[in-house]
């Protein structure tokens, strides 16, 4: 079906879900059984036992993106869905990065981290362990000046994003 | 009390009076406690059957059909059916039972992950891991199963939890604050569409199935008289308007009318209620009421802008939606006769130029089409009608004129060959007195036969037309235009004899093989009032017309 915007967008998508074993599942399970992509996911309690907070990434055309919302709405479990590109938010996401760290580079992955305001949480005579925040532009420029000094290992948490203002989900 | 003698209070609470099912060691506990509770159960002899029978209650009655099966393959075996009354909306509760908790995720024997399994084919489902929560599941199941868009709920019942005992309370009411229906249309919108439909020239009314769930076939009616609008149905649809009235086009799409699919086709306003725009009523989106706006009514947001661009999208309860419609419509100052004159007799035009056609010759080979208009004569349309999936399927509901919601009962979405037969059972269970008639293929039959031991020992006076073309009809039907007449793995060449078939069981089988036998056997058959296969030796390479080919659209239609 033509559209007027049918080019791929990536969304964030806020959702409060029961707290249950499963939910995740079913969540999982609607992406993969409609053809739906899942770019990154981040799911943690919230201040109510009760209720999780899931920071969902996915990527569609306008009409992909409206029917992600609506079918997550349609499960039991999921409580609220807010589509937080719709409106200003903020994002972020923490990045740990194990990195060469020997004597002809100590300083430059210092002063990298420095710059992006990162801290080096772990220290070993030939390895820094930096924690990043940030927003998805400066994750991406920390990994990449520290690539050519050698990355080890990372892992990411994945996009957390909350509407600006006085707006809740 | 003990968990399984909860389960049986909480039916009774919801009003069930019979459950479909087949035992086994997990759910022991629970049959054993509805041995002496007013509950019927029917014993079925395939899990696959005791689901479409709980279907075929639903879909007669409105209510939740409910099923019982043992874990392990007694849940898997409940899969087709789960995944139909998905797709069709039908209100359904599963129980399954479970291993012990203990033993979970141990593969233990018969055990399986039926709530990780069915996910993806229930509205909801469930694993009740302590007793003190079953109570509270089974309402919530009955509530999400009935409300909103209907659908299957499964409840998973461990052994162990049928059998520990706790306080019996059931719940007043439902919280779930995920799931809140909206049944209320916006008042603007409403509004609105009333505009619109007021300035339509050329506007139709495309009914599906949710005008059936939501109890909304009178209102529908008095909306078409009231604005002049002619009226087509989806196969889930039919009996949602009557069959026989001057503002009927016929069901559309694939196989339906020249005149339905036409209207559609020019039409400038399409009045979209409680249907989906599935690509067997859409064919090509591309090329689909390319001259149309769209008014969609559904009480699913999620079908609204699915698959084509809705101008004006309406969420809420058909029934609700249309009340209100029509309050805002008698308040417009319109003589919709006038307004629609040449609409009118522009279609019936094309009802005249391309009537639904066969030609019987009196000596001839019997024709399918022949039999289902009969059927039709015969019952003087009020039987309850079930079918299964395939040619047969689609003469049902070209031939049989039918007059009222719920009279009609089929596997729309999922296609599930072996649904028609159980499914009369089950209707037959709401309504022991009706007529009830499964028009068959001998292919789908073959699929749930064994279900005729189900029929007789419960004594149900279902009637099962097969349409005995010696093929898969629709297959063989494909494989004739899109296949190069290559029939590969279309022809049943061995089949069983189908009279003593049902004598072997207990039942009464009929023949006929000639045009002027069908009367007669379909008379006696009514007489006897007792499960009945009749076999109708069909023509075999009888084609359904109109076919407009999957994905082409109404310029491809072949008409014979």
């Amino acid at each position: 079906m033509p559209t007027a915007n049918d080019e791929i967008q990536r969304h964030i998508f806020g959702l409060l879900v029961e707290n249950k074993v499963g939910v995740l599942g079913r969540i999982t399970g609607l992406f993969s059984a409609r053809g739906f992509n899942i770019d990154c996911l981040s799911v943690a309690e919230t201040e109510d036992p009760t209720v999780s907070r899931i920071t969902l990434v996915t990527a569609g055309d306008s009409r992909i993106l409206e029917q992600v919302q609506k079918q997550l709405n349609k499960l039991i479990d999921v409580i609220k869905v807010m589509d937080l590109s719709e409106e200003p938010h903020i994002a972020r996401e923490l990045v740990l990065i194990k990195v060469n760290a020997g004597a002809e580079t100590r300083e430059e992955v210092f002063r990298i981290a420095s710059i992006f305001r990162g801290k080096i949480v772990d220290v070993t005579p030939k390895t820094y362990t930096l924690e990043v925040t940030g927003d998805e532009d400066k994750i991406r420029a920390v990994i990449n000046l520290l690539k050519p000094l050698g990355i080890r290992e990372m892992v990411r948490t994945g996009t957390i994003a909350i509407a600006r203002g006085q707006r809740v989900l | 009390m003990k968990g399984a003698e909860i389960f049986v209070q909480s039916l009774l609470r919801e009003g069930v009076d019979t459950i479909f099912g087949h035992p086994g060691g997990a759910i022991l506990p629970i049959n054993d406690a509805l041995y002496d509770s007013p509950i019927r159960h029917i014993l079925t002899r395939h899990e696959q059957g005791a689901v479409h029978m709980a279907e075929g209650y639903a879909r007669a009655t409105g209510r939740p059909g409910v099923v019982l099966v043992t874990s392990g393959p007694g849940g898997t075996n409940v899969v087709t059916g789960l995944t139909n009354a998905f797709m069709d909306s039908t209100p359904i509760v599963v129980f399954t039972g479970q291993v012990p908790t203990p033993v979970i995720g141990n593969d233990a024997f018969q055990e399986a992950d039926i709530v990780g399994i069915t996910r993806s084919c229930t509205k909801h489902n469930y694993l009740v891991k302590d007793v003190r929560d079953l109570a509270r599941i089974i309402k919530e199941a009955f509530y999400i199963a009935r409300t909103g868009r209907p659908g299957p709920v499964l409840v998973d019942i461990p052994k162990d939890v049928s059998m520990s005992e706790c306080e019996f309370v059931y719940p007043e009411s439902v919280h779930l604050r995920g799931y809140k229906p909206t049944i209320v249309g916006h008042a603007g919108q409403i509004r609105r569409a009333a505009e619109m439909i007021a300035q339509a020239q050329r506007p139709v009314i495309y009914a599906g199935g949710g005008v059936i769930h939501a109890g909304a076939s009178e209102e529908l009616r008095t909306l078409a008289e009231l604005t002049v609008i002619p009226v087509t149905c989806t196969l889930m649809g039919l009996g949602g308007f009557p069959g026989v009235h001057e503002l009927w086009l016929g069901m559309l799409g694939m196989h339906g009318t020249v005149a339905a699919n036409m209207a559609m086709n020019d039409a400038d306003l399409v009045i979209a209620i409680g249907a989906r725009f599935d690509d067997r009523v859409t064919g090509n989106l591309e090329e689909f009421c390319v001259g149309a706006k769209f008014i969609h009514i559904d009480i699913d947001p999620s079908s609204i802008g699915k698959n084509v661009r809705v101008d004006l999208p309406i969420v809420g309860d058909a029934k609700h939606c249309l009340q209100r419609l029509l309050q805002e419509l008698r308040s417009i100052d319109k003589d919709w006769k006038a307004a629609h004159a040449d609409w009118l007799a522009q279609i019936a035009a094309w009802q005249a130029k391309y009537p639904l056609r066969y030609h019987q010759e009196p000596e001839g080979e019997l024709l399918p089409q022949f039999v289902c208009e009969q059927i039709y004569e015969v019952t003087q349309g009020e039987a309850i009608i079930t079918t299964e999936v395939g040619q047969h399927q689609m003469w049902a509901a070209q031939y049989y004129h039918f007059m009222r919601p719920r009279q009609f009962i089929t596997s729309g979405g999922l296609g599930t060959m072996g649904f028609g037969f159980p499914a009369a059972i089950g209707a037959q269970v709401a309504y022991p007195d009706a007529l009830v008639i499964d028009i068959a293929g001998d292919g789908s039959f073959q699929m749930t036969m064994q279900e005729l031991a189900t029929a007789v020992q419960y004594d149900l006076p279902v009637i099962v037309a097969i349409l005995n073309n010696h093929s898969l009809g629709m297959v063989r039907q494909w494989q004739q235009f899109f296949y190069g007449g290559r029939y590969a793995d279309s022809s049943l060449e061995v089949s069983p004899d189908y009279v003593k078939l049902a004598e072997a069981f207990g039942a009464v089988g009929l023949r006929a093989t000639r045009p002027e036998e069908v009367r007669p056997v379909l008379e006696k058959a009514i007489r006897l009032r007792r499960p009945t296969v009749i076999d109708f030796v069909v023509k075999t390479d009888e084609n359904v017309f109109p076919m407009i080919p999957a994905g082409g659209s109404i310029k491809d239609m072949l008409l014979a």
